[in-house]
């Protein structure tokens, strides 16, 4: 069940993150294995979408360790960032794909052209190559098509794909997903759950904050409970779900028994 | 004393400041006459009879003044070259080292002799009082305007005169002194009172009106020079002697119709006239008021050539004001959001200095102030510069507000792909930015256009400066004024163009092609409610 550090993909040990008005992570410490699903998930203000952009260093984290693939990022406590850190994080993020939950789409793009920039302009890949690339990615999410559209004219699903497939023309290593289907119409959830089920087929590494308790439960290789920045109890899906260890996460599960949930607490 | 009528107290004050700086560091200021040139600045706007375009050949720099400076470089065996400037701006001019010599009316004041250096009178003038020739007001001196209604131009020696009689019941000032002439006419005034030559060249040939009265006061006109250009100055003061004494001063006089008993006692020359009067004549015949509409077009397709020089002169400033100002506001900008603190606050301070302080300060401070540092930039470019350092600030803030209206989670977005902040800001922010930006920035480009008028105070013969002559020099504000405003507008009209064209196509994202930005949803199936 944890796994030891040196056959992780991901390490993240002592990790603090806080901000102006305090503390929003402690003291996290996780392993992830190649080609797991973890789900990440927590009532709302807990620190989850946090951890995940400490991962991709939207936000540096204050103190602790993290480890993608070969890329090492450590901070002491109150150790000012420098040109070597900075380097690092920046590498670590292209070592990461990331999916918001606005998609965030360039609307001044096509499709294609969203999904092709990255590999020209971080990668200087040739146009004809990226737009190979990308064209391959736009068929795994079934956007084929879509390639010429603008974002504007995609309905919900389909932008998140399409954002899916953007992430992944960088070859990332780690797929990270902030709530990526919170914005969506129930009936558009599905397309893009299938898509990351997809993925996982494919032996991705993903990590999704997600309040998709079915998916969770379902797809996770394992689930991540988080709450006041603290990671409160992780486990099996089916464990976590049937047998919770925690009385917070007991608590939180519970909430979601009258939407149908099968919890036993 | 000829006074200038576009002047406003506050420039004045501000003459006075450039001037001060300019003393600061006269080193500079030594006129150092080019081998074999006589610079010579000088006002053509509504200087008739001194200096104007002539009314036959609007091309053509005319006036009696123009006359003498061609018999002193003559006689002085140096080619005279013209430099235009605003009156008000002539003796800063001086001290900027525009021109070796300044001869436009400049009456020999004591204010005057503290700042420059004169040489004898050349001329010698007084007021003239006017009234219409159907006169029943019993007005034969100037003591007779008690109580009356008395026209003059505004800020003058005569305004001064006036105000001195003390029971004078009204004095009207005016900018253009055409106008005075006509309220005279029609008998909004009961008296006209002006500097000799702008009398006789306003109403000389009007038969409506008559000039009354003894001579009053007296107005003495000399050459101005920098105190150090002494050396020129006893040229100039050779050239004068030889040219009274050989009777040409007095021949120029004559034909331009100025010649009078005060110069008679001033040359000490009694003899009768020697020549035609030929140059008013011309005038008077230009000015009959019996215009028929086919000549007044005529005239009016004469000035073209002229408003199309100034036209290209207005474009290049412009334009090349323009280009400082979207390069260096984007410098601003992208300081103001991405610098370090220091450098950020001193881009805001820039920014703030420059939209908090009026243009017409920053362009005088460029073109005489700057000389003291040794910046001397030309005409041109301390207008370009003037122009492009002021709209840089409004680009800025323009620049900034397009980039904070960009979501932040498009930057994240791009950060989150391993672009470098550069790279986000370049391929996703910028581009988006653009198309918010491109209305307010026409907008300004057209506010600039206008703006760049201002340059005609530093000696630049734009559209404006080119109206202000033609409409002066033929007591027409009407037909000009259309000229030049139709002028503007053409020349505003492709950028116009070109924004609505860029806000289409851009728009053209939003909608996957089908409608552009100018759809107006305020006008769609809401209009009902």
């Amino acid at each position: 069940m944890v796994n030891l550090p040196e056959e992780s993909l991901i390490v993240v040990s002592d990790l603090y993150k806080g901000f102006e008005d305090g503390e929003v992570l402690k003291n996290i410490n996780l392993n992830i294995k190649e080609g797991d699903l973890v789900s990440l998930i927590g009532p709302s203000g807990c620190g989850k979408s946090t951890f995940l952009r400490c991962l991709n260093c939207l936000e540096l984290l204050d103190s602790g360790y993290i480890r993608i693939g070969n890329v090492e990022l450590s901070r002491r406590k109150g150790q000012s960032p420098d040109e070597k850190m900075i380097g690092t994080a920046h590498d670590m993020r292209s070592e990461v794909g990331m999916v918001f939950q606005s998609y965030n789409l360039f609307p001044h793009k096509t499709v294609l052209q969203n999904v092709m920039l990255a590999p020209v302009v971080v990668k200087k890949m040739n146009a004809a190559e990226a737009r190979e690339i990308a064209m391959a990615q736009l068929e795994k999410v079934g956007l084929k098509e879509f390639a010429g559209k603008y974002p504007s004219t995609l309905s919900g699903g389909q932008s998140q794909r399409a954002a899916i497939a953007r992430a992944l023309a960088m070859n990332p290593m780690v797929m990270l997903y902030d709530e990526p289907t919170s914005a969506l119409d129930p009936q558009l959830v599905g397309e893009v759950l299938q898509v990351m089920k997809a993925l996982d087929a494919e032996g991705m590494t993903q990590i999704i904050v997600t309040h998709e308790m079915q998916f969770a439960r379902d797809a996770s290789d394992y689930i991540v409970f988080i709450d006041h920045g603290e990671i409160v109890e992780y486990d099996d899906g089916d464990v976590l779900f049937t047998n919770p260890k925690n009385e917070r996460t007991r608590d939180f599960l519970r909430h979601f028994n009258g939407m149908g949930m099968a919890v036993n607490c | 004393m000829k006074m200038k009528r576009n002047v406003l107290p506050a420039i004045r004050a501000l003459l006075a400041l450039a001037l001060c700086m300019s003393l600061i560091g006269p080193a500079w200021a030594v006129a150092t006459a080019e081998e074999g040139v006589l610079r010579w600045g000088g006002d053509s706007e509504g200087g008739f009879p001194y200096m104007f375009p002539n009314p036959a050949d609007s091309d053509e720099l005319i006036g009696f003044e123009v006359d003498i400076v061609d018999e002193i470089a003559a006689y002085l065996g140096l080619r005279a070259e013209y430099v235009n400037n605003a009156w008000d701006n002539l003796i800063p001019g001086l001290s900027r080292g525009l021109y070796d010599i300044a001869i436009n009316g400049l009456e020999v004041t004591p204010e005057h002799e503290e700042e420059v250096g004169f040489s004898i009178p050349y001329y010698k003038t007084f007021l003239q009082l006017a009234v219409r020739r159907d006169d029943d007001m019993g007005i034969a001196e100037l003591e007779d305007c008690s109580g009356k209604i008395v026209g003059t131009l505004k800020e003058s020696y005569a305004e001064m005169v006036l105000k001195e009689l003390g029971d004078v019941k009204e004095i009207r000032t005016y900018i253009v002194e055409a106008n005075t002439y006509e309220d005279l006419q029609n008998g909004r005034l009961h008296a006209a009172l002006f500097d000799s030559p702008i009398a006789i060249y306003s109403a000389g040939f009007n038969p409506g009106i008559k000039f009354v009265g003894r001579p009053i006061g007296e107005i003495t006109y000399a050459i101005a020079l920098t105190k150090e250009n002494r050396e020129l100055l006893s040229e100039i003061n050779r050239a004068l002697v030889f040219l009274r004494d050989s009777g040409k001063l007095r021949e120029i006089y004559d034909r331009w119709n100025l010649w009078s008993p005060m110069m008679a006692e001033l040359f000490n020359d009694y003899s009768p006239r020697k020549v035609e009067m030929t140059r008013y004549d011309e005038w008077a015949e230009a000015h009959r008021p019996t215009l028929t509409m086919s000549g007044r077009l005529k005239r009016y397709a004469g000035f073209l050539p002229a408003f199309g020089r100034a036209a290209i002169v207005t474009l290049e400033v412009s334009v090349t004001a323009m280009a400082i100002a979207m390069i260096l506001g984007l410098v601003l900008a992208i300081t103001r959001v991405f610098a370090p603190a220091w450098l950020a606050a001193a881009a805001t301070g820039f920014v703030e200095f420059m939209r908090g302080t009026p243009l017409l300060i920053q362009l005088f401070f460029i073109f005489y102030g700057l000389p003291n540092v040794g910046i001397k930039l030309s005409p041109f470019w301390a207008g370009a510069v003037g122009l492009g350092l002021n709209y840089a600030a409004y680009e800025a803030e323009i620049y900034r507000s397009g980039l904070f209206a960009i979501p932040r989670t498009q930057w994240e977005a791009a950060l989150a792909l391993g672009m470098t902040r550069w790279q986000a800001m370049r391929e996703v922010m910028l581009p988006q930015a653009m198309r918010v930006v491109i209305p307010p920035i026409t907008n300004d480009f057209i506010s600039l256009l206008k703006d760049s008028s201002l340059v005609s105070i530093i000696t630049m013969t734009d559209l404006t400066k080119a109206y202000g002559q033609l409409a002066a020099t033929y007591y027409d504000y009407f037909g000009p004024g259309i000229m030049v405003a139709l002028i503007y507008l053409v020349l505003g009209l492709p950028f116009v163009k070109f924004s609505r064209f860029a806000e289409r196509r851009l728009a053209e994202q939003d909608t996957g092609g089908e409608r552009g930005r100018d759809f107006n949803f305020y006008r769609s199936s809401t209009r009902w409610l």
